[in-house]
């Protein structure tokens, strides 16, 4: 084969997911090329101007533990950040941060430009380049005809394959915010035999700041208390100047203006196509879905610094033009805004992701791996996550070395790449906290603790961040250990100061971390009794504390289950597993054993319509071998 | 199903139901000497020999639930290589039920069909060649046993079982959203008094439920009712009214090691099924001692106790030790021979007693009325209430009522919802095991169908 250039790994698709995936495996020393069809659009975000959030904001910590780049490249280019569910329980907690778009973008581009090892170029990748038995990808080929060969090739195209935008009537081929469209690239993937799914996804309208008037509506600022993604951020470095959001409300009149033209709404005419996600309703489909709600709340969201474009959240819609622009006038605010961008549902094709396995390598192609929204999911962070996964892969595999797969106990990546393979997924797939078994232990104040040792071993965690890590630890063991031996005792100064706190008094001398173990007592009342620690303790490390010595029953009960399930987690399936054989079970059983193949006896008991007896008999075939 | 079921302690009655006169409830699992001990009088299991055999009583509480023999067999020289522990009991299927269910709520887990055989083949106690009659058998085994499931799943059971979830469900997701979507602010935010009073009303009923286990036990099978009073009381005559008054079925259980007559009244819809009726009939006229004894033996056997006294003399000792003995048990003091001058100084029973003539037949309603009152809290409308039956259901209810106690300490300590959500979402869980297989996704379904939510 005629190679122009060589590399270990080629990851098409420079979003979200290609970034952390090119970043990943060149940091690993992977010669790493990264094709993106517009080299304007390098880590852009099409959609919402913002980075966490509930159980995203985990993901993004649990990218920055594991050495990726999105948690750094906000807290570069935030505008706004936000600590979620302060008022809940610490399992519960989620940074976001609203961005700055241009400079999310430019900031992550200068990062792949400058990173060792990794190759930035234009180029639409029209097909992959397979051995001659057809089980393995050794190259690509672009829409210019130049071939590159590589070891490993990461597909990372969003929703630009075969994306087709629909506005009303209207319907015409393109990827993301008018780019273009990779077609080639889908139809090569469907003659490789992959099955292909259609999934939609949409966007509201943009307006110009200057033509909002704010007074209609409410503030909503950012945290005045310092807080950020990275584990590495410094507290001094906390955004002052921050820029808020604001919050309005669709009204009666905009509900009738979209009633009166549903008939136009290609949702319901019969255009769309595509399955869109439910947790992201477009405006048409909640006033129809929810006709008793009188108004729905919108978020104005500032997409940058420098920028005039504002995101109305909550109004993503595909309802023709000459609606939409009816549409933002009735809303209290927007009476005379500027629409800057038209809302547009995208469809595009999706690589059904029970064909991957753990590692997002494609059981089909040795060496083809895909991640992101290709996959089926939707959001940034889920996209990044999986592009780190596959990138990590990517690399190993080519070393020969083992694979890297987070368990659903050790991260919500876990979570979101076991439920994707094993349960695969008829929508687009969003994280939610309500989606893992242990969230008492996927926290984000303890996302550093569980995964920078294991970047760390895969080799992504830089010595600067891996001693920044250890030393954070040592000073929570140094602490946990003074607060487990300094008492108070039943003294009458004591038993005084706890009347004035609100506290009945203690009867034996108690540890200031079992008098912590009260919900109700925090950090800082211990340290009223047992004094200040010898050193500054850093906040981090304080919220850690807190939350493992209160919480600590939980926490136990939840781990027994882990370690439980981790025995079973180790009982590995043979990969040329031959289910017929194993007659005793249920058809249906068979069936989707056939479908996933799953890899372990973990896996298999989460495949839906399997049941006890089945994976009992599995057991007893297992030990048989 | 959740793996990790595979290291629980298991119990199931390893004996054929029915058949024989005793029957064995077999525990295996790391637990298996801990949660049997929990349920046992007699030696401390931990510390016998391996392989031994001890004499003890099972007990619930203080109530006396039988008179057992239980083998401790220690791992690995058992047939699952696991610690085992068998109870073997004498009574008939009731009592063997009961113990079972007893193990279940003390920590143990219904075995799934097969699980023994499958456990000595994992842990090596099985020959690998048996591997594949080891699937058969749970094949087998499950099919029957879902068999069995759904004959005894009745419609009213799962529906309402369904309703709980649902109502559940619908709380579970209001919490998500909360989370998810915390600036959504067209939901109430669910607060801990909220959800107390949700977890409190499901707590509610799940224990009507449970209490419907229990009428549907008595109903089927019938309250065990012992009739005690020292000799010439009148428990012969209340005896022969009772039979007298209603249809009585004799019979005579044959195969059993005590030559028992048990015969059934039937008073107020509820049958009696009356203890050592040959006793009461042979002894009265026997010497105190023996009446006395056998009013204990069938004192520890009976769900009911009708202690019978003579009004027209004064109590004797005999009648006061009968007092004491039976003052944890459900009783009903009967105060018989009205129809004499009454003598008994009432003073010196405590608690509430009936009147009644047996010879003359008087007052006899009141009992009837007592008993209903005792056990079905004076509703005996049972007719078409959802009877909760199976043994794995009843653990099963029993589990997610626990699930619940659990959330309701952790609301009482100030723990944030969000924590609570786990062991509400775990009672949830069980209780779909009921009804069989959940659908996938079945909460974030709830929470998209339920609040309208997006960007």
């Amino acid at each position: 084969m005629n190679f122009q250039e060589n590399y270990d790994v080629i990851v098409i698709g420079g979003g979200h997911a290609g970034v952390e995936a090119s970043l990943a495996a060149a940091r690993m020393g992977s010669k790493t090329l990264l094709m993106t069809i517009n080299l304007n659009m390098v880590a852009f975000m099409p959609c919402n101007p913002s980075i966490g959030g509930s159980a995203k904001g985990i993901v993004v910590r649990e990218i920055d533990a594991l050495g990726g780049e999105m948690g750094r490249n906000i807290d570069k280019t935030y505008i706004q950040m936000k600590m979620l569910n302060t008022g809940k329980g610490p399992a519960v907690r989620a940074l976001r941060a609203q961005a700055d778009k241009d400079e999310y973008a430019a900031s992550m581009k200068n990062t792949v430009s400058d990173q060792e090892n990794l190759t930035l170029r234009q180029g639409m990748v029209e097909e992959l380049i397979l051995d001659d038995e057809k089980q393995k990808v050794i190259g690509v080929r672009t829409s210019t005809g130049t071939q590159y060969g590589a070891k490993a090739v990461i597909i990372t195209t969003g929703t630009a394959l075969r994306g087709e935008i629909i506005i009303g009537e209207l319907k015409y081929s393109s990827g993301p915010n008018n780019s273009l469209s990779s077609i080639g690239l889908a139809d090569n993937l469907r003659e490789i035999g992959f099955e292909i799914g259609r999934f939609k996804t949409g966007t509201p309208p943009r307006v110009l700041a200057s033509s909002i008037d704010y007074d209609k509506t409410e503030i909503q600022p950012g945290d005045e208390a310092p807080n950020h993604f990275s584990f590495m951020s410094s507290d001094e470095d906390y955004l002052k100047d921050q820029i808020p959001c604001w919050l309005t409300y669709t009204t009666e009149n905009s509900h009738t203006i979209l009633r009166d033209n549903l008939h136009r709404a290609p949702l319901f005419s019969g255009i769309v196509k595509g399955v869109g996600p439910r947790y992201c309703p477009s405006i048409e489909d909640k006033i129809t879905r929810f006709a008793d709600k009188p108004r729905h709340q919108l978020f104005l969201e500032p997409e940058g610094r420098n920028t005039e474009e504002v995101y109305i959240g909550g109004l993503s819609t595909s309802m023709p033009e000459d609606v939409q622009f009816d549409l933002v006038k009735s809303i209290p605010g927007l009476e005379n805004a500027k629409m800057m961008r038209p809302g547009y549902a995208i469809e595009y094709d999706v690589v059904m992701p029970h064909q991957l396995r753990p590692t997002l390598e494609t059981k089909l192609i040795s060496g083809l791996f895909t991640a992101g929204q290709t996959n089926g999911t939707s959001g940034y962070e889920e996209a990044a996550g999986q592009g780190l996964v596959a990138g990590i892969n990517a690399a190993l595999k080519i070393q020969g070395k083992p694979e890297f797969i987070l368990k659903r106990s050790e991260a919500y990546i876990g979570v979101m790449i076991d439920d994707l393979v094993t349960k695969g997924t008829l929508e687009p797939y969003r994280l939610l906290t309500s989606r893992a078994e242990y969230r008492l232990i996927l926290r984000h104040d303890n996302a550093d603790r569980r995964l920078t040792e294991i970047g760390r071993q895969v080799g992504l965690v830089s010595d600067a961040q891996w001693e920044h890590y250890q030393a954070k630890m040592a000073q929570f063991d140094r602490e946990m250990k003074r607060l487990n031996s300094e008492k108070l005792k039943p003294l009458p100064d004591t038993q005084e100061k706890l009347g004035k706190l609100g506290f009945g008094p203690i009867k034996d001398a108690l540890t200031g971390a079992e008098f912590l173990k009260r919900p109700e007592v925090n950090y800082d009342e211990v340290i009223d009794f047992i004094g200040q620690a010898p050193e500054v303790i850093d906040r981090t490390v304080i919220e850690l504390i807190e939350t493992e010595i209160t919480y600590e029953g939980y926490i136990k009960k939840a781990m027994d289950q882990v370690d439980k399930m981790h025995r079973l987690e180790a009982k590995r399936i043979p990969k040329n597993m031959d289910w017929d054989k194993l007659d005793s079970i249920a058809t249906e059983a068979r069936q989707k054993f056939k479908k996933i193949n799953p890899e372990t006896l973990g896996q298999a008991s989460r495949i839906s319509g399997v049941n006890p007896a089945d994976i009992s008999i599995l057991m007893v075939y297992l030990e048989g071998k | 199903m959740t793996l990790t079921q595979e290291f629980d302690t298991i119990a199931a009655i390893s004996t054929p139901l029915g058949e024989g006169a005793i029957a064995i409830v077999r525990l295996s699992g790391t637990d298996a000497l801990k949660i049997a001990q929990s349920v046992y009088k007699g030696k401390n299991l931990a510390q016998v020999a391996s392989h031994t055999i001890n004499y003890g009583h099972i007990f619930e509480e203080e109530r006396l639930v039988d008179e057992v023999m239980v083998s401790v067999m220690r791992a690995p020289k058992t047939f699952t290589r696991e610690d085992i522990v068998e109870i073997n009991t004498h009574g008939g299927i009731a009592v063997t039920q009961e113990i079972l269910q007893l193990l279940l709520r003390n920590g143990a887990r219904l075995a799934e069909p097969g699980e023994f055989t499958k456990r000595a083949f994992l842990n090596g106690r099985i020959d690998l060649a048996q591997a594949e009659s080891v699937m058969d058998l749970i094949r087998a085994k499950t099919d029957k046993a879902a068999n069995i499931a759904v004959k005894q799943l009745d419609g009213s059971l799962s529906k309402m079982i369904n309703n709980i979830r649902q109502e559940i469900l619908e709380s579970l997701a209001q919490v998500e959203v909360n989370i998810d979507y915390p600036e959504y602010d067209d939901v109430e935010t669910m607060t801990s008094q909220m959800l107390l009073e949700k977890t409190a009303h499901f707590e509610q009923l799940l224990e009507n439920l449970l209490s419907t286990a229990k009428r549907g036990k008595i109903l089927r099978e019938g309250l065990k009712t012992a009739i005690i009073g020292r000799p010439n009381v009148g428990k012969s005559s209340l005896l022969n009214q009772l039979l007298r008054e209603e249809k009585a079925i004799v019979t005579d259980i044959a195969g059993t090691t005590r030559d028992v007559i048990t015969e059934f009244a039937n008073i107020g819809g509820v049958p009696l099924e009356l203890v050592d009726t040959a006793g009461i009939r042979e002894t009265d006229d026997l010497v105190e001692a023996i009446g006395i004894e056998r009013s204990k033996k069938a004192l520890a056997e009976a769900d009911l106790v009708l202690l019978v006294l003579d009004a027209s003399l004064e109590l004797t000792d005999k009648d006061l030790e009968l007092l004491e003995l039976s003052k944890n048990a459900n009783r009903i003091v009967l105060l018989n021979k009205t129809d004499l001058p009454e003598k008994l100084d009432i003073n010196q029973i405590s608690g509430d007693f009936i009147r009644i003539s047996a010879l003359k037949n008087e007052n006899l309603s009141a009992v009837e009325e007592k008993i209903n009152q005792i056990f079905f809290a004076g509703e005996i409308e049972a007719k078409d209430a959802t009877v909760l039956s199976n043994a794995r259901h009843i653990s099963l209810v029993e589990e997610a009522l626990k699930a619940l106690k659990e959330a309701n300490n952790g609301l009482a300590l100030g723990l944030p919802v969000d924590l609570i959500q786990v062991d509400v979402t775990r009672c949830w869980q069980l209780l779909g095991e009921i009804t069989g297989e959940a659908a996938p996704d079945e909460l974030i379904t709830q929470l998209f169908s339920q609040f309208c939510l997006g960007k």
